[in-house]
């Protein structure tokens, strides 16, 4: 009986599962799909799942019309930058909340989480008015600065947990060996942190690829990554639905390779603690 | 050189005092063992000689020098931990390796090192594995490995045994304790087992709520206990105490007698009690007796006794063994070592 009632519970928990990540993954399927559509066909009201004429011009037209390949690059410089300038800050920062602690810590930690709770609209007018004094409107240099402040307070956070999972013994023998900070943290925290350490960055990438509020705002042409690509679709004459999705799959793509194949990287580094 | 002196070292957390004022000199080449129970400040002692923790006032001097604000590094100690804090990432090796390449040690040299170190605890088969791929004894060992390669002035040991099981345990500290034959050098162990205390020690210091009761050999704490509490922590099974009422021109509030020095006796003998649970342990058995007015006294009595559950006896015990306490739980010197 009980073995009946654990495999019914099994089933119903995968269907569910299934469910989720089915509606989950349905509007990227539909925009794939969409992206392969004519234009007619893509608003059509009766839409049709897979019998439509299947096109690649959406891509060609999209790669016609708009440098896909400098946004992806600053996309690039833009996720991977503020990512890798971002650990350079949390390491040190989250070393010290972990194994310097002191009565204002977790205060801190969690005045730092709150800065995420803020909408970013409220900084809008400041940072803009920074950015155009300092010259970093449309600036990759601007974007890794904007992406990495607003990401660290998540890197820091994330790392934290990390180290708080490692002994501090071993880092108290490594002082007694002999090391200075620097080798402590090099030599012993970071490679037994490392993959907390990956999984941080991944996830930081990803945010970083996938943020549209200040890109849109702080770029023009320059240094526009996808999500201003995606976004110039949206024009005055209309919504091209078909180019829309081509474009959206063209900037999809890229991150959802990179965490497609990090998936277990991903889930084992957000996991890291939790079964301990 | 390994001669540490504690003078008047103290530390406190926020309005907690973990260690009050203290004195202590070790000598050099000594095997000095701090025990006590949990939360009696003998770890934190030991994590100030070390330098992991700040001493609040106070001086700490290794070798004649004031090491008080020293960093752990420069203090010339080595450490091992409970937990062995090994480098999980790095091989058998490098984990020995690595406090010579910190001190920028010749290449040549470290092999050389390593190579000695790992015949001295047989772990030469194993220098290219991970801690992971290690018995607990054997990743204790690697940690004892890092540590003599420093060739420090004294080691420093923080309950090294306690993650490892009963058998691994007792060869540990015979393992141990030849290291520190062989090498000669200072150590401080940590420890809140007192049968790895009386066995290892030269002498012992015995810790309670941040003070030491009393430092001496083993056979001194073992035989002239200072007080209750001494008497009770030295010598398994624990020392039989039982309360007095206080006579003229007698101060003993309380008598002590160990249960190797308690015989049942067919003569009248000093108390008359129960049975209860009777312990055989092959060479020796424990026997738990009830007196009334007195309570459960345990004596050790020897492999083959056929006393049961139930069994009436009368129990005596050596005059010049039982120990006198007065109302303060000191131990009365003039009634109890005569």
């Amino acid at each position: 009986m009980n073995k009946q009632n654990s495999q019914a519970s099994k089933l119903i928990y995968t269907l569910l599962a299934w469910i989720i990540g089915g509606l989950i993954f349905f509007p990227i399927f539909w925009t794939l799909l969409t992206s392969f559509k004519t234009e007619a066909e893509a608003i059509s009201a009766s839409p049709s799942l897979f019998m439509f004429d299947w096109t690649l011009q959406n891509y060609i037209d999209v790669l016609a019309r708009s440098p896909y390949f400098d946004h992806f690059w600053n996309s690039v410089v833009i996720s991977f930058g503020s990512s890798l300038v971002g650990l350079l800050i949390a390491v040190p920062a989250a070393w010290s909340m972990a194994f310097v602690q002191n009565k204002r810590t977790k205060n801190l930690l969690m005045w730092m989480l709150s800065t995420k709770m803020l909408p970013p609209v409220g900084v809008l007018v400041p940072i803009y008015l920074l950015f155009r004094d300092f010259g970093l409107l449309d600036t990759q240099l601007g974007l890794v600065i904007v992406m990495t402040l607003i990401n660290l307070p998540i890197m820091v956070w994330m790392l934290y947990t990390y180290f708080k999972e490692i002994p501090n013994e071993i880092l108290e023998a490594a002082r007694m060996d002999g090391a200075s900070i620097g080798e402590e943290i090099f030599h012993v925290l970071l490679p037994i942190a490392l993959p907390g350490i990956a999984s941080t960055l991944l996830l930081n990438i990803i945010l970083a690829w996938n943020e549209a509020f200040w890109t849109l705002i702080l770029t023009a042409a320059n240094a526009a990554p996808l999500t201003a690509f995606i976004a110039s679709y949206s024009s005055p004459e209309g919504l091209f639905y078909a180019k829309l999705s081509a474009a959206s799959a063209m900037a999809i793509a890229p991150i959802l390779i990179l965490g497609w194949f990090s998936q277990k990287q991903l889930v084992r580094g957000l996991s890291f603690g939790a079964v301990k | 050189m390994g001669s540490i002196n504690l003078k008047q070292v103290t530390k406190s957390f926020g309005d907690v005092n973990v260690i009050k004022p203290l004195d202590l000199a070790i000598k050099n080449g000594e095997f000095i063992v701090f025990v006590g129970p949990s939360g009696c400040g003998k770890s934190t002692l030991l994590r100030m000689i070390a330098g992991l923790e700040d001493t609040t006032s106070g001086t700490i001097e290794i070798d004649g020098q004031d090491a008080t604000n020293m960093p752990p590094a420069q203090r010339g100690l080595a450490m091992v931990f409970q937990s062995y804090a090994l480098y999980p990432h790095m091989s058998v090796r490098a984990n020995i390796a690595f406090p010579l390449k910190r001190a920028k040690v010749d290449p040549k040299v470290i092999d050389e090192k390593i190579a000695a170190a790992a015949k001295i605890l047989n772990l030469t088969d194993y220098l290219d594995r991970k801690p992971g791929q290690l018995s607990g004894g054997q990743r204790q060992r690697v940690a004892i490995g890092r540590a003599i390669v420093r060739q420090p002035s004294a080691f420093l040991f923080d309950e090294p045994l306690s993650n490892l099981d009963a058998s691994l345990r007792v060869n540990m500290r015979l393992e141990i304790s030849e290291l520190h034959k062989s090498l000669a050098t200072t150590m401080i162990y940590v420890t809140h087992d007192q049968v790895e205390a009386m066995t290892m020690a030269d002498r012992i210091a015995v810790f309670n709520g941040g003070i030491i009761e009393q430092v001496g050999t083993p056979m001194e704490l073992y035989q002239k206990p200072i007080n209750r509490f001494v008497a009770g922590f030295i010598g398994s099974p624990k020392m039989n105490f039982i309360d007095v009422s206080p006579k003229h021109g007698d101060p003993t509030h309380s008598l002590g007698v160990r249960p190797e020095h308690l015989k049942v006796t067919t003569e009248k003998g000093l108390w008359r009690g129960t049975v209860g649970v009777v312990e055989h342990l092959g060479s020796e058995t424990f026997l738990h007796v009830n007196v009334e007015g007195v309570g459960t006294l345990t004596i050790k009595d020897h492999g083959d006794c056929t006393l049961q559950y139930g069994d009436t006896v009368n129990l005596t015990a050596p005059k010049n063994k039982i120990l006198h306490f007065d109302a303060n739980g000191q131990t009365i010197a003039s009634l109890s070592w005569q």
